[in-house]
Formats: C-alpha cells, structure tokens, sequence
C-alpha cells in the first residue's frame, strides 16, 4: 500500500541530549499499543512512519490520538523521490481525498530533509502548484488563505505527501521521566490528576485505600473501572490495594472528629511514602485542588505533606472543578467517577472538619495511635491487581 | 432426530457449554468471599452482568440474574407488588400469558388483588382501546407478554410501553422469554423485562430481569445483597458467564437467522394449507418462529405420540401446562373449543434444517392419514 501513517514529535524535539531516549520510548510505547494490528514502524531523528494493513485505519488513528508524545499525525502517500514520481501521486492525493467537483484553495508546503535534492524547496512548490493548477481547474492558488495544505516532504530514499493533520496529544513519552504513584480515589479529581501526570512522561502506578466493609467491593470495581480507562494512556500499570479498614477505624475511635481527616490524610502519606520506595516511585501524585475541601486548603497541606519529603505533585491544584470535570469527560472517566460508591475518604466524615489543623495538635494525637504496627501489618497485605487498557478481552474466551 | 421444540428449550450451544466448564474449572470462589478468589469469581460475575447490560441496552446495574424466567417473572410481579404496596391493588395481564404470570396473578387474587385481563383483537394483539379504558388510578402494574410461547403472536410492547408512560404511576412488565435470540428487542418504554438462558441455547437454571431504574423491587428471596440487593443467592457466576455467552452468541447474524426461519415457518404453512382440516391458529404476523396448528378430530397428544415413533418431537400447548386438555391461549384468540382442544406446536430455530421440514411434511401427512383411516374417516 502506497499509505504509511506519518508521526511528528511532540514537545521532545526541544529536549536535544535526550532525543534518542524519548524517541526510542514513543518507538516503544507505539508498538505496545498498535501490536495486534499488524503493522511495520520505522523511524528517524525527526518522524515516525507506520506502514499498516488499511483495513485497520480507522482503530490505528485512534490508538495513536490516545499516545502521549505526538505533536500531530497524517495519512501520507509514500513515493519515490523524483518529481515525477511526486507529480503522480499528487494526482492521487487529490482525487482520493478532495470532493474535485467542488471549488478549494490552496498552498503548496515543500520540506527537503535532503538538502541536496534539486530543485529547492521553493522552486518545488512553484513546480507542484503549477501542476495542480493545470490538473484540477476547480484548485485556486492562494498562498494566505487556503483551505487545503498540500504537504510535500522530500527526503532521501521516499518522499510523502499528506494534505489533513490530525492533532496529536502532546506531551512527553509515558516513561520517559520515570515512575509515579497515583493515589487513586474513585472520585472526580484523582482520575483527570493522573492523566495529567501521564501526560508529562509519567509512569505511573495506582494506589487505591479500602476500608472493606465500610466501602463495597463496587467502590473497587469502579477504580478499577477508572483504572483501565487511565491504561488506555498510561499502558498497564499496577492498581496497589491498600487494606485501611483497621487504622481508619482506630482514627475514628481515637481522634476527635474534626481532625479526622487531617490524621487520616496523615496516614495515607506515611503510606504513600512507603510505598513509592517498594514500587520505585519518585513522586506520589493526587487530586487535591486548592480550597476544594477541608483537607485542601494551605494550612491542611502544610500539616499533611509534612510527613513525607517525596515529592508530591498535585496536578489539578489549581484547576476549577468545572475545568476538571471537562477533563474527565474527555478521558471518559466522568460517567464511572460518579456511581454513588463510597470510599474511604468518604466515610465517617466529621461534620466540621478542620480547616486549620496544628502540626502539634496531629502529633499530640497520634501519639495515642499505634500507628507504625499497623501501617506495617497493611504493608504486609496488600492487594496488587494488573491493570491493561486492553482488560475488556481478559474474558475473551468465556464470554 | 428432528428436533421442532424449540421453545420449550433449545440445545446448548456447545461454545456456552465451554465457557461454563472453564469457569467451574478456574473460577472457584464465591463471587461474594472477600478473598483473591471471590475477587476472580467476582470481576467474571461483573462483567458478565455488563455484556447481558449492554446487549440488552440497559446498564448494568439495571440487571437482576435469576434461577429463569418463572422466577423473573414472579419477582417481577410480586417485587412491584409488595414494594409499591400503597399504590394500589389492581392489575392488568392478559389471558395469553405464561402460567408463570396468570398463577402469580390468581395467587395475589386471594390476597385481595383484583386481576383484570386487557381484551385481545381478533388477531391476538391487545386492544389498546380496552387497555386506556381499564386503567385506573389505583392500576399498580400491567404484565403483557413480548411473544406469546404457545401461539407467537407478538405484542407491539413499545407502543404499549408508550401509551403507559402517560400514567407515571403504573409500572410495565413484559415478560420476554420467547422475544429474546427471536425478534429485535427495545426496552426504551419498558419497566421490566423478563427472559431466560435455555430458550437462547444456553443453559437450563439462568435468567433475568431487566429491572430499570428509578423502579425498586421488594426481594422475595431473602438474605442480603448477592448479585443485586433485590435476589440473594450465592452468585451463580458460571451461569453468569454462560447466560451471557449465550445472548451474545444468540444475537449473531440475527438477521439472517430470523429469515432462514421465516423461510422454513412459510414452507410449512404452504404445505398445511394443502391439507383438509387443518387450522392454521398463529396469525400471520406472529413470530415465525412459532406455529400453532388444530388438527380436527385427532387428540394433540395422540399426534405428538405418534410422530416421537419417528424420532419428531414437537409439543402439544407449552411444555410447563401440558397436564391441562385445553389450550387456553387458542380457545382466548380463536374462540372455538374444538381448536383449543387440539392445538399443537411446532417450534422452528435457525439449527433446524431444510432436510427436517421435508421429513417432518412427508411424516406428519402420513400419520395424520393413517390417525384419520384408524378412525374410519
């Protein structure tokens, strides 16, 4: 087929000393994704070309829109490099994907990556334009205000020509900065956090806490729901079950109600601490947004964050909710983050809960907790189920 | 063997059969144990209940699994009953129903329901008519069957469902054991649903109810949440699993498998109406999958007997009444004894093959000439 699909680098063709490493991690991360489709990928310094079966177009260009690290892709004719040979397809180009009946405009765009190829890129566009003029009457030359971008890229063994770009999703290569844990809630915000932080390059890996049986096994089911939703981006990952029941309940009884929260929050990332250095994390990942409750205001996220030096990054912080809700229907998290289950963060709400805790205060009171013991007894238990964004066919042969 | 009973059961389509085997094979656990077993049995349970969900265009908290439709059915009706209690005690069905439905209803009766049964048209549908002017403010439920089991005629259940919606406090059952794998379904106007995992080549033991949202059911099985808050039970996941196997299998080419029948359900009707004395009770627009016959003078029970020494098995009225002498769903469309009394049905499937109908013809006029020469006729 003289159709190859043809990938432009996203914000990584800035990153000079480390180009090898993120193309090379996109090269992969486009193979897990495309590998049942049958499909032949090449690469060079500055674009990917994905030969594939046509069959397959329509899921193929899906796949790449859900991959971090692409500026924009196309559908690009593959020829040999010689103006006649461009001229052609050129005539196919146009036929296969123009309505020729109507009236456009348009532009002629020549790259040469082969700089020794004569003529130069200028004088090519004249050369093309002129050829379209003479082939298609209903084609008008305008040069500011077009509605068709011929794209002629030139190089040394086969050229392309492409006239559609779709956009890509940007960012960086998943895995290119390394490992992150997520704390994953079942709510709104966690889900649209943890994209984010994909977007960035981030590995990540989710941490739910559950505190069976005050929270139901649907509660986990939805995050695993979410999960699945967040591999489609972030490839497998490893959803982490926290069993917190025991020290939550020990918070309840212990610690008066409006701190609860503040304490409980406080335990969750002496966890999360933990466990970044089990699963070799170097940042922990949330969904806390400034001001959206009372755990998230500046003095909550003093007195909480001080129990850890590990980086905590909080992409939504400063996000509205409508902004973030807009994401999460993006990423189609929305519909399954609000089934009514409960999770932990959930339960046993005090009614008026601190929204300007004391450092002091939170230690005084966990003094009276034998916390370390059962932190390590919920270590010793924890639950680790994989997670792929291709999970729907794990029952592929019973159902 | 020729096999024309296909909706008292249907044989097992043999990919179900893997699907359940794999499952009690590798699933062990009970799908409501808290452990990493329970959990496997669980997720298997969930997304078994998400394809039924889907493919039947609901959600999937919105499906109820069932030991079949008999149960589906019950609870359905006694669930509404029970649960909306305050609303009122009347409730509208029809004579066509399976027992299923008019026993469930006779038994409400003594408990001071009054049951009233919604007029048919001359060709078996329901009278829209008589339906708006039996409803009542204190009408509770309507149950009206999707295809009848022993005649197939069909009920326009949307429209029905459209005409209910008008009386928000009415609550619309359908029960759609025989619709379901035959004719398209849409529940977009319907409350509950109603079908089952045998008449769908799956396995015998599974069915459910379709149970939308916002409608609350009281349980009639006690003892916590299982599947559902609304039947306890341990999870049957294997069932599950198969039940939804089955539906998705059953749906396949469903439009070439529905006309190779009415293919089949034509050849037959041509055939009979060379015949004397034979009458022809489904209507012609009921399923075709379903065909209903009175063979004058020949005792149903007799012709059944008959055409099993030739390795044929059709059925006389459905399988679950067949103690009774007299078909009540024909006497209720035909209004004639003598053809209620003698009613037989042949069930038709995508399995049956041309060959069958040609030896079920050849056999079936055969026997009937020699019942017929015995008599002196």
């Amino acid at each position: 087929m003289n159709r190859v699909i043809l990938i432009k680098y996203g914000e990584l063709t800035t990153k000079k000393g480390n180009r090898k490493i993120f193309i090379n991690t996109l090269y992969s991360n486009i193979l897990k994704k495309l590998k049942d489709l049958d499909v032949n990928i090449s690469k060079d310094m500055s674009r990917m070309y994905i030969e594939y079966d046509s069959t397959n177009q329509e899921i193929i260009l899906k796949k790449i829109g859900e991959i971090f690290g692409i500026h924009a892709f196309s559908i690009a004719y593959k020829t040999e490099t010689n103006i006649d040979a461009l001229k052609e397809m050129l005539n196919l180009v146009l036929k296969e994907n123009l309505d020729l009946e109507k009236n456009y405009t348009f532009k002629v765009e020549t790259k040469r990556s082969d700089k020794s190829f004569s003529p130069n890129s200028l004088e090519c566009n004249y050369i093309f334009g002129e050829h379209i003029l003479k082939n298609f009457p209903n084609l008008k030359v305008n040069v500011h205000d077009y509605q068709v971008l011929v794209n002629v890229e030139i190089r040394k063994d086969y050229s392309y020509i492409y006239l559609n770009e779709y956009t890509g999703l940007g960012g960086y290569p998943v895995g290119t900065l390394g490992h992150g844990l997520l704390m994953l809630s079942g709510g709104i915000d966690s889900p649209v956090a943890g994209y984010l932080a994909i977007k960035r390059g981030i590995k990540l890996n989710l941490v739910y806490f559950e505190a069976i049986p005050h929270t139901s096994l649907e509660a986990r089911n939805k995050v695993i729901e979410l999960a699945k939703k967040l591999a489609i981006y972030g490839g497998d990952m490893k959803l982490i079950v926290v069993p917190f029941t025991k020290l939550q309940e020990e918070i309840y009884k212990k610690v008066p109600g409006n701190y609860s929260i503040t304490i409980m929050r406080r335990m969750m990332y002496r966890i999360m601490e933990k466990l970044t250095k089990r699963f070799k994390a170097l940042a922990i990942i949330n969904g806390e947004s400034v001001g959206q409750v009372a755990s998230q205001t500046l003095t909550s996220m003093n007195v909480i964050n001080s129990v850890t030096n590990i980086p905590v990054i909080r992409p939504v912080a400063c996000l509205d909710k409508l902004e973030i809700i807009e994401i999460s229907k993006k990423i189609d998290t929305y519909d399954i983050s609000i089934l009514p289950y409960e999770d932990c963060c959930t339960i046993f709400v005090p009614k008026h809960p601190i929204i300007n805790p004391n450092l002091n205060q939170c230690l005084e009171m966990e003094k009276e907790l034998d916390y370390e013991t059962l932190i390590a007894e919920i270590l010793d238990n924890l639950l680790v189920i994989n997670i792929s964004s291709s999970m729907e066919n794990i029952y592929e042969d019973i159902l | 063997m020729v096999y024309l009973d296909y909706s008292a059961t249907t044989p097992v389509n043999p990919e179900v059969l893997k699907s359940f085997e794999k499952v009690v094979r590798e699933y062990p656990g009970n799908a409501n144990s808290l452990h990493k077993l329970g959990m496997k049995s669980f997720h298997l349970l969930d997304a078994s209940c998400k394809q039924v969900a889907s493919l039947m265009g609901v959600s999937k908290e919105e499906v109820i699994f069932t030991s079949g439709a008999s149960e589906a059915n019950n609870l359905a009706i006694v669930g509404t009953v029970l649960k909306y209690k305050n609303r009122g005690k009347h409730l509208l069905t029809t004579k066509l129903e399976h027992s299923s439905i008019l026993e469930t209803m006779v038994f409400l009766k003594t408990l001071g329901y009054e049951i009233e049964y919604i007029n048919l048209l001359p060709n078996g549908k329901i009278d829209l008519n008589d339906l708006q002017n039996k409803l009542r403010d204190d009408t509770l439920l309507v149950s009206i069957h999707h295809v009848n089991s022993e005649i197939g005629i069909k009920q326009d259940v949307n429209e029905i469902g459209k005409i209910l919606k008008q009386y928000p406090k009415v609550i619309f059952h359908v029960d759609g054991t025989q619709a379901v794998g035959k004719i398209p379904v849409s529940l977009e106007n319907i409350d509950l649903y109603s079908f089952s995992s045998h008449k769908i080549y799956g396995l015998n033991g599974i069915g459910a109810l379709i149970k939308k949202r916002p409608i609350e059911l009281e349980p009639i099985i006690h003892g916590g949440k299982s599947q559902t808050i609304y039947r306890s039970g341990t999870p049957t996941h294997a069932l599950s699993a198969s039940f939804a196997k089955a539906l998705k299998l059953v749906l396949e080419d469903f439009d070439n498998k529905y006309n190779y029948v009415l293919k089949l359900n034509k050849r037959i009707r041509e055939f009979l109406e060379t015949m004397n004395d034979i009458h022809i009770n489904s209507p012609i627009d009921s399923i075709p999958h379903i065909l209903n016959i009175s063979v004058k003078g020949i005792k149903p029970e007799t012709i059944l007997h008959a055409l099993a020494e030739s390795d044929i098995y059709i059925s006389t009225k459905t399988a679950c009444s067949s103690d009774k002498s007299l078909s009540l769903s024909v006497l209720e469309l035909t209004k004639n004894a003598d053809y209620a009394r003698s009613s037989i049905r042949i069930s038709l499937s995508f399995l049956t093959k041309e060959e069958d109908i040609d030896y079920f013809l050849k056999v079936f006029k055969e026997k009937i000439n020699e019942l017929r020469f015995m008599k002196g006729e």
